[in-house]
């Protein structure tokens, strides 16, 4: 293909449509693939991300659920061992507490435990809300609970482009794979070919060159990271942007091999970091670089705290690009006074366009 | 629980009433950041079935919980200023329109993870008939709810304890937008759950006063230890399920399914058996008591920061 028509397929797309779109062109090549969920078929159509399937598809393949995650997890499970591949939906993540059981119990152990007889190519799409109230019910990013079982695959795409090339990985795949959404990055948008292709899992993503620190954002997080990336600029830091797209399989030695250069690294969740992700990464950075390389490691995440339904408490729970790039400072700049980023500069680093109510 | 008297029962459907409308007027000046699920149209439940409680009754509701906490009389002025996220909310600002509080007044956490309350309302049953009490425990839900393996597991165990609990589920006909024709293979619920050798009674004439009737007599038999009781009022929900709007322009539903419902106001039904005079001052202490919820909210302070870590573990 010349350049040319390459950019002409190349669209500017939100990243629900990128989601969607990946749903609908694996839905047409295989009849197998299907969705299933709670209001999948109404008007809002889960943001938008399976707006169209039900008319397109039937109901037979876009199966709107009863409020009975538990069981239709199950259900889906079954459905992936007789050689389908569902996608099941969740508006939110927090709702997946419901589906544990069958997830880790069933989902993440059946190729093992029936000695490769079966398999569960499933795909579980949740949302992480926030803000507006979404308070201790709806805000909860719970991947390293997943990620601490063997037999679940991981992946959190922070972008249109990745939520496409991940969605099409995901239904492709043999294994049950936790798909994390976040409910702001619904406003992002990102150039997006419009023919189906793969986002190979495990490969991490080098989203902004630097080499004073590492910064690994996970989900949401690397368009923090990537705005306190502009703001430390102003400071003289060249900070590298990691973005590890899928957390299992895991890509360490991009990682590894960037911090190697720049000695320092500082992780950033979407999540607590108490034996979270950020947790594995540097424990994992630090193994593979012995203790002769002294390097500084970092986390940042959610406040060990249940997050707050009020916005005056709720600002202080989440890594902001300024408190990202103040503990970059630091790291990089010990023993020098704090510093805190130009505020004009700062104050649009945090523009968010989510009004509520959902 | 609340005023049993025409007076008591209009002044609480209209106080709920009033109150989320200035709600949704509010809402769009973006002082209220909470996902708001409004009761209205479906008051004279919580309102039917709280007037037939004693004072020291629990009730349970849901993130649609705004009429139970009003009904069961939780603090106006605490709900006002937990909707704006002030530090003297009934949750500190914390829970949100979602989770309200009031255990002074007996209403239990309401919680947004649709069915997780109702065991936790059948645990607390447990311990009120352990301790002696003669407290029942009234746990509402939607019928979404009753879709979930819990709920079911739940009425098994609280029959075969003989547990002092009263389920309400309030029908309103929609999940979300999803109408129980697609949920609910049969619309027998009260037979479903007859099987497990409880009570049932369906309310189907969206009557306040058949409502009371059959809580009436629901409540004796729960009070003499025959176990819990169930009951299902179908309503019809007039807003969009989460918001502060209607929704007729969506498309999921037809305008004319609103109109029979609203001609069977019970708000304005019970307020034309009381005389003029009663009314115009009953509803002229509620506009006033509403005023006072939202400048008490306006003037509450935000939550100090220092909050954000207290109450993770009790003391
Ligand atoms: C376990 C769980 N699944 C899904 C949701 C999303 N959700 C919120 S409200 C709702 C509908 C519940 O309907 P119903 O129980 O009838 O109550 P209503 O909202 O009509 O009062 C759903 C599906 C949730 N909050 N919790």
């Amino acid at each position: 293909m010349s350049s040319q028509a390459k950019n002409i397929s190349n669209r500017i797309l939100l990243y629900g449509d990128a989601i969607l779109e990946a749903t609908d062109q694996e839905m047409s090549v295989d009849p197998n693939v299907f969705v299933i969920g709670l209001d999948v078929a109404d008007h809002k159509a889960i943001l938008g991300s399976t707006r169209g399937l039900v008319e397109k598809f039937g109901p037979e393949r876009v199966i709107t659920t009863p409020l009975s995650e538990d069981a239709i997890t199950g259900v889906a499970i079954g459905a992936a061992m007789a050689g389908m591949r569902p996608i099941h939906i969740h508006i939110r993540m927090d709702f997946l507490l419901l589906c544990m059981n069958q997830l880790i119990n069933m989902a993440a152990k059946a190729h093992y435990m029936y000695d490769g007889q079966l398999s569960v190519p499933l795909v579980v799409r949740v949302i992480v809300g926030r803000s507006w109230g979404q308070g201790a019910q709806h805000s909860q990013s719970l991947h390293s609970m997943f990620m601490h079982v063997p037999g679940v695959k991981v992946v959190a795409p922070s972008n249109a482009f990745d939520a496409k090339g991940c969605m099409i990985s995901a239904v492709r795949d043999n294994n049950p794979v936790v798909f994390i959404e976040q409910r702001h990055l619904y406003y992002t948008d990102a150039l997006v070919p419009k023919h189906p292709y793969t986002v190979e899992f495990g490969k991490t993503r080098t989203v902004g060159k630097g080499e004073d620190i590492t910064i690994v954002a996970i989900s949401a997080m690397v368009i923090e990271a990537m705005k306190a990336r502009e703001l430390v600029e102003e400071v003289s830091i060249s900070a590298e942007v990691l973005d590890p797209i899928s957390l299992v399989p895991l890509d360490i030695d991009t990682i590894v091999a960037s911090v190697s250069r720049t000695k320092r690294l500082l992780v950033v969740d979407n999540a607590w970091t108490i034996c979270g992700a950020g947790a594995e990464i540097l424990a994992s950075v630090v193994e593979s670089l012995g203790i002769k390389n002294s390097i500084q490691v970092s986390r940042m995440g959610f406040k060990h705290t249940t997050c707050p339904a009020t916005p005056a408490l709720e600002k202080y729970f989440y890594p902001t690009p300024v408190s990202i790039a103040a503990r970059a400072y630091e790291m990089v700049w010990p023993n020098k006074p704090a510093w805190a980023p130009d505020a004009v500069k700062a104050e649009m680093a945090h523009q968010l366009k989510f009004r509520g109510p959902f | 629980m609340q005023d049993e008297s025409l007076e008591g029962i209009y002044r609480s459907l209209r106080l709920i009433r009033r109150t989320e409308e200035e709600i949704s007027k509010i809402y769009p000046t973006d002082k209220i950041k909470s996902p708001v699920h409004l009761s209205i149209g479906q008051e004279f439940i919580a309102v039917g079935i709280t007037s037939v409680l004693n004072d020291d009754d629990i009730v349970s509701g849901t993130y649609r919980g705004h009429a139970a906490y009003m009904a069961a009389g939780g603090s106006l002025n605490k709900m006002m200023a937990e909707l704006f996220g002030k530090a003297d909310g009934c949750a500190g600002g914390k829970g949100g329109s979602m989770h309200l509080v009031d255990m002074e007044n007996h209403v239990l956490g309401c919680s947004a993870v649709v069915g997780t309350t109702i065991p936790v309302a059948v645990g607390y049953a447990l311990a009120t008939k352990n301790k002696g009490s003669d407290q029942i425990v009234v746990c509402f839900f939607g019928d979404g709810a009753t879709e979930e393996g819990v709920f079911f597991e739940s009425l098994n165990f609280a029959s075969l304890l003989k547990l002092p609990v009263l389920f309400v589920c309030e029908n309103n006909g929609l999940a979300i937008h999803a109408p129980i024709e697609s949920r609910w293979v049969t619309k027998a619920l009260c037979e479903r759950v007859e099987t497990f050798d409880i009570y049932t009674s369906q309310v189907a004439d969206g009557n306040i006063f058949t409502l009371r009737d059959s809580a009436n007599k629901m409540v004796e038999n729960i009070r003499v230890g025959k176990g819990p009781g169930f009951i299902e009022c179908m309503a019809y929900r007039w807003r969009e399920h989460v918001g502060p709007n209607e929704d007729f322009d969506q498309g999921y539903r037809d305008r004319a399914e609103l109109r029979k419902w609203v001609e069977n106001d019970q708000m304005e039904k019970v307020g034309e058996m009381l005389d003029e005079q009663m009314r115009l001052s009953i509803d002229a202490s509620i506009e006033d008591d509403i005023v006072a919820a939202i400048e008490y909210a306006e003037a509450s302070n935000w939550p100090d920061p220092n909050m954000l870590d207290k109450n993770v573990f009790a003391g």
